[in-house]
């Protein structure tokens, strides 16, 4: 039901039971906000949207205070604007002011609403909060005087992760954010999707930064510098740089990334090719064995450590396959350092991703050989752009170039895997070509690829029903649950800790919306729309390596190296 | 050491959210404080993660999460007693020995608190030692009777 309000003397149209913010939104009326997320529950914590209503005393918070028929609202009066101001000068007499030298500056919140609400000299003094810097976590970096309590992490951890590794601790004056028993963030259960850094709105949490460590390997000669990149890093490259993606735009990227002193330059997309071969593979076996258990796909590493956490039980379900980056990182440090005749440890190792739980995965148990790590450095799409700018490389200005061999190529099913439900697909549509073939109408998985937080479809291959389910975000793992207590079987399961996949990883560009995110899945749906290779077993980087190369060097012909190993860890949950 | 923590669990048998607060206030009563197995324990038995509880206990003064000194000093800091001049009591006793309040003295004797109010606001400043109170505490009787504990403590 519509009515009409008034706002700053002016009628707008509301609707019964929304509140006063998303109706002022609607009608183009912009209110600051900051511990608001739009997909929850409003807490009215911050108190940053207070706006005032024409007959209540005090100001109402707008993103929790439903929209009535009788209200006459303003929405910037001298009174508003006073008291929205002075909430950001007390934020701000804590805080450290360090904002020159901070991870988040100039795309920061607090710092944009301090602009914004013209706050130019320091009115109100208060002690400075005790500088505490927990960099144990290999993935995130928790600097607790930037924090403003705010509860967005607290949430995100909770509600969409469902790994609750942050609450607040103590009250009042001595009130943080941190873990369980206050200890060190490697201690918790925490599982370095890094949702919580993407929601952050200061510094207080960010990712590890490994550019010194980067930086400081590209001027070492005598090393062979490679870098692998997903396809993912493509489109957040272009994102954060502020460009138009263009289907090219990785040649370009190619080019920047040899500019910037990369030897070679590889596509973790053939890694991922790897991924969906060798899953296939396990599964098919699966199938004939007549399992009774379904598989588990492994690529998500932030969805491997929950399962060693929280559901022990499901490891032996596991697919052991390792993801793609570690794929092409192995592939990396044996056959490209027996190409080019230099020892393993004479490579190194970069790969950016879109993802943070991959900067604790490349550290994992098993994923180095003779005490030398498969990849040793992972970069977020933000740390690379700041390589980029850092080198001062002009991007508009630039030739393209291909990526090196062997693992130059991706086919189009690679590139699903950065969305919910497309690794899932595309090992079905090997499956598929494998047992019968021919590649399967894709229209048959529409199912897997329309929302919702659980999702399931069956394929008919070889006279047998694949059954598959496609678990969206962890928080669908309770969906999955209730479907497997119904006794419902499934042959394969995906699941994405991250809401989308790989499209919402925490390392891509700030605060993406809902839009951003559905148009960066368009982007993946479109790539493979378009493009002429859609199964690994077609791109001709994926046959070389399994025709040829594999083949030819005795040490990695059985394929050995592409598995790994899952034990369950001890955390305090 | 109190009771086994199972034999606390088991007096609430549905395991319910809402029993958390008189589980942790029992094993806080029985035990002395509340030991990260105690914690992981009603996690695991009421469903909730261990990051909540430590949340939550973290909020009430009442908990404590390192055991508590032979000796528990308890001082009022309430609105009467801090006019009486509890604030000197504290400074003195954090002199005499050594910690902060919340913290238990190395050699396990001495823990200190500051509470709120005991009620006994016409008697104040208020202290409770080991669930005996004195009233009318006065910084200059801190050494004598901190004197009087350690000995006890030395001759038990």
């Amino acid at each position: 039901m519509l009515f009409t309000i008034q706002v700053n003397n002016k009628k707008i149209r509301a609707e019964k039971g929304e509140t006063i913010l998303s109706a002022l939104n609607r009608n183009g009326i912009i209110i600051p906000t900051l511990c608001r997320m739009k997909e929850f529950t409003p807490t009215g914590a911050c108190r940053m949207c207070v706006v005032e209503v024409e007959g209540r005393d005090r100001l109402v918070t707008a993103c929790s205070q439903p929209v009535e028929e009788w209200m006459k609202i303003k929405t910037h009066s001298p009174r508003v604007i006073t008291a929205r101001k002075t909430i950001v000068e007390l934020l701000l007499s804590n805080h450290p002011d360090d904002c020159l030298y901070c991870d988040r500056n100039l795309n920061c919140e607090l710092q944009r609403l301090a602009e914004e609400l013209n706050i130019r000299e320091r009115r109100i003094r208060a002690r400075k909060i005790k500088p505490r810097l927990d960099q144990s976590s290999p993935s995130i970096v928790r600097e607790l005087s930037k924090c403003i309590l705010c509860g967005r992490c607290v949430r995100v951890c909770e509600e969409v992760i469902t790994a609750t590794s942050l609450d607040f601790i103590n009250k009042g004056r001595e009130t943080h954010v941190g873990a369980t028993m206050d200890k060190d963030f490697n201690f918790s259960s925490c599982i370095h999707c890094g949702q919580c850094v993407l929601v952050c709105p200061t510094g207080a949490l960010h990712e590890k930064h490994y550019l010194a460590e980067v930086q400081e390997y590209l001027n070492k000669p005598e090393m062979v510098k490679v870098i692998q990149y997903s396809s993912m890093v493509v489109y957040g490259i272009a994102e954060e740089l502020g460009l138009r993606y263009t289907k090219g735009f990785d040649k370009t990227l190619n080019a920047i990334l040899r500019k910037i002193g990369f030897d070679k330059v590889f596509k973790t997309g053939t890694g991922t090719d790897v991924c969906i071969t060798e899953i296939t593979g396990q599964l098919s076996e699966r199938i004939e064995n007549k399992a009774d258990k379904p598989l588990y796909i492994s690529a998500c590493p932030a969805w491997v450590k929950y399962v060693e956490q929280f559901i022990p039980s499901l490891i032996p379900e596991l697919s052991t396959v390792k993801s793609p980056q570690q794929i092409t990182g192995v592939l990396i440090k044996t056959l490209v350092a027996g190409q080019l005749g230099v020892k393993p440890e004479e490579i190194f190792s970069v790969s950016a991703t879109p993802c943070m739980a991959m900067k604790f995965e490349a550290r994992r148990d098993g994923m180095m050989r003779k005490g030398i790590s498969d990849v040793d450095s992972v970069l977020t799409v933000r740390e690379l752009a700041r390589l980029i700018r850092l080198y001062g490389i002009d991007t508009s200005n630039i030739e393209e170039e291909p990526a090196d061999e062997p693992m130059a190529g991706r086919s189009s099913a690679a590139i699903m895997a950065e969305v919910s439900g497309g690794l899932a697909e595309s090992v079905l549509r090997s499956l598929h070509f494998m047992k019968m073939k021919k590649e399967p109408d894709k229209q048959l998985f529409k199912k897997l690829r329309s929302g919702g937080l659980f999702r399931e479809t069956s394929l008919q291959i070889d006279e047998k029903d694949v059954r598959v389910a496609v678990v969206d975000g962890l928080t669908g793992l309770e969906k999955l649950k209730i479907s497997l207590a119904s006794g419902k079987k499934y042959d394969l399961i995906e699941v994405m800790t991250c809401p989308g996949g790989c499209v919402h990883g925490a390392g891509l560009p700030f605060s993406p919306s809902k839009d951003e995110i559905k148009s960066r899945a368009k982007l993946v749906y479109q790539s493979d729309d378009t493009e002429a290779i859609n199964l690994p077993c077609k791109s001709p980087s994926c046959i070389n390596l399994y025709e040829k190369l594999l083949k030819d060097n005795s040490d990695i012909a059985d394929k050995k190296i592409f598995y790994t190993h899952f034990e369950k860890r001890n955390v305090l949950l | 050491m109190g009771t086994d923590l199972d034999i606390i669990l088991k007096k609430y048998k549905q395991g319910k959210r809402e029993d958390l607060i008189p589980i942790l206030q029992e094993i806080q009563e029985d035990h002395g404080y509340l030991s990260e197995e105690a914690i992981v324990k009603t996690g695991n038995f009421l469903g909730l993660s261990t990051t909540k509880i430590y949340g939550l206990a973290t909020f009430y003064d009442k908990f404590r999460f390192i055991p508590s000194g032979k000796i528990q000093i308890k001082i009022c800091h309430g609105t009467s007693c801090f006019l009486n001049g509890s604030q000197a009591v504290i400074n003195k006793i954090k002199e005499e020995t050594g910690i902060v309040a919340g913290q238990t003295s190395r050699d396990g004797n001495f823990s200190y608190e500051i509470v709120s109010c005991m009620g006994g606001c016409n008697n104040g400043p208020v202290m409770n030692v080991n669930g005996e109170y004195h009233t009318h505490i006065k910084p200059e009787q801190l050494p004598e009777l901190i004197k009087k504990l350690k000995y006890v403590i030395d001759n038990d």
